[in-house]
């Protein structure tokens, strides 16, 4: 019991739930600061993504305890802004992890992912399933970046795009 | 790939809302902030606050030269990306001494590696190249300390320096390599294309998580960033003397472009010019890299060398130094 209490108080960043599904070797380096992602073309373009999509919405960049970044917060639901649904089941976790996160908080919201450049859109409730699945998500995190050294790269189709590919590779 | 700017002539720089201005007395250009990542200062120049904190913003260092074109030192604003676990550990690397040894022992044996690849295709170093090589051979299995391991440096260096009257114009002929000041156009070239070597070395480091004070071949604080000294070993031969070596062979720097003063010899403004615009076309060069399979310019093989060293901090993968393969 006490095991348990003492997970359910894991708390991340959600981008960090974000590469534990895309690649456990990022999210290793990611939490020692050692990024790369200010260097990168395509991480800019999701910023610009992020600046310019949904114009109209105000509550933008909503910063919750200092930790977790809400791209959008509108008609109840929690709105996470991606640039391509490559890697879906990332997404989906890192905005199930919201949903969790706010649940402890006391709130119940519905969660959106936006692809805008594809148009389309999922829309998402936290799930028992998926309760359990970011429980464990956050085991995982915790169990990754306690390791003294980083997971060893493993070539994926998705590296040549990741700021990360010098590094890995060089 | 993000540009250096150079400037040479006198003047202002001067933020005017968004826009980064160079003035001279007769014309104002624009600096194009975005794609800019170091800006190396031999004129006179004069800058405010404003423009330093729009510099900063936009993470770009500034290297400034005196008179004579000798470093003079660096602003570098806030760094972005601090990684306190990769400083811990690349101290660690420090304290240690066989950690230590063996990175500065990688250091060398590029250096060396370089050195030699530099001479292999003239005929007339032959001679002095075997000196290195059995120099090398001989030495380097008994280096039991830093400071041996330097001696063994220094005198496969003074080969390699003393090589180059062979195949330089006589002009340029070294009795021997000397530094602040140098007193002669050669060693006026190497100081000058090492100084500017280190500082670009100095902005890549910046860029990563690594610390510019922690070094291992040099001792810490032997120049404020020594780690920058460490990694120029490798890249001194591999680029700035192949810039030298065109120069002086193709005749484009001749005695004219040199200034004398008491003992100082030192470029003049025309001579850092052309200097200068080899040195960049030369770090702008791609070479397809093997791994990466993706052309890699000079400096993005600076950056690359960076990289494998924090790797080599936090235990990933060993550092191998560079050997070019090209």
């Amino acid at each position: 019991m006490e095991y348990i209490q003492e997970y359910s108080e894991l708390k991340f960043q959600g981008i960090k739930i974000n590469y534990l599904y895309v690649c456990k070797r990022k999210l290793w380096l990611f939490s020692k600061n050692i990024t790369f992602e200010n260097w990168s073309d395509r991480v800019l373009l999701g910023k610009i993504l992020h600046e310019y999509s949904y114009p109209k919405e105000e509550t933008k960049e909503v910063l919750i305890d200092n930790l977790i970044r809400i791209d959008i917060l509108s008609d109840g639901a929690v709105r996470e802004v991606k640039h391509s649904s490559k890697m879906k089941e990332a997404d989906i976790m890192q905005v199930m992890y919201y949903l969790y996160y706010l649940k402890q908080k006391g709130i119940q919201k519905q969660g959106i992912i936006n692809y805008p450049k594809e148009r389309r859109k999922e829309v998402l409730d936290l799930t028992p399933e998926y309760e359990e699945k970011v429980k464990q998500a956050l085991k995982e995190i915790e169990e990754i970046t306690k390791k003294p050294v980083p997971p060893p790269a493993t070539k994926q189709r998705i590296c040549k795009s990741c700021a990360y590919f010098e590094f890995c590779w060089g | 790939m993000q540009k250096t700017l150079y400037i040479n002539s006198n003047g202002r720089l001067r933020r005017k809302e968004n826009t980064l201005y160079f003035e001279t007395e007769t014309e104002k250009r624009a600096v194009d902030i975005e794609n800019i990542e170091q800006i190396h200062i031999f004129g006179e120049v004069d800058l405010n606050t404003r423009a330093l904190n729009y510099i900063s913003q936009y993470g770009i260092v500034l290297h400034f030269y005196n008179y004579y074109g000798f470093y003079a030192g660096s602003f570098m604003p806030r760094k972005k990306n601090v990684s306190g676990d990769v400083v811990v550990r690349q101290a660690l690397h420090y304290l240690d001494r066989d950690k230590r040894m063996f990175l500065a022992y990688c250091f060398v044996e590029s250096a060396v590696y370089h050195m030699m690849r530099n001479l292999r295709e003239r005929k007339e170093a032959e001679a002095f190249l075997n000196a290195i090589e059995d120099e090398w051979e001989n030495g380097r299995f008994n280096i039991s300390s830093i400071p041996e391991l330097m001696g063994l440096e220094g005198r496969v260096r003074n080969i390699y320096y003393s090589s180059f009257n062979q195949f330089l114009p006589e002009d340029f002929y070294m009795e021997r390599r000397e530094k602040r000041p140098p007193t002669n156009p050669i060693n006026a070239l190497i100081s000058f294309g090492n100084s500017l070597i280190y500082s670009t070395i100095l902005t890549e480091i910046y860029h990563t998580q690594l610390d510019p004070s922690i070094s291992f071949l040099h001792e810490p604080g032997e120049k404020r960033f020594s780690l920058s000294l460490d990694i120029s070993e490798i890249f001194k031969p591999l680029i700035v003397d192949s810039v030298i070596f065109k120069l002086l062979n193709n005749r484009q720097i001749t005695l004219e472009h040199f200034d004398e003063d008491l003992n100082y010899c030192y470029l003049n403004q025309e001579g850092r010019k052309i200097f200068i615009k080899e040195l960049q076309n030369k770090l702008e060069t791609t070479v397809r890299h093997r791994q990466l399979n993706r052309n890699v310019s000079y400096k993005g093989y600076i950056r690359l060398e960076c990289y494998k060293l924090i790797k080599h901090f936090i235990g990933d993968s060993v550092y191998s130094p560079l050997k070019a393969w090209w």
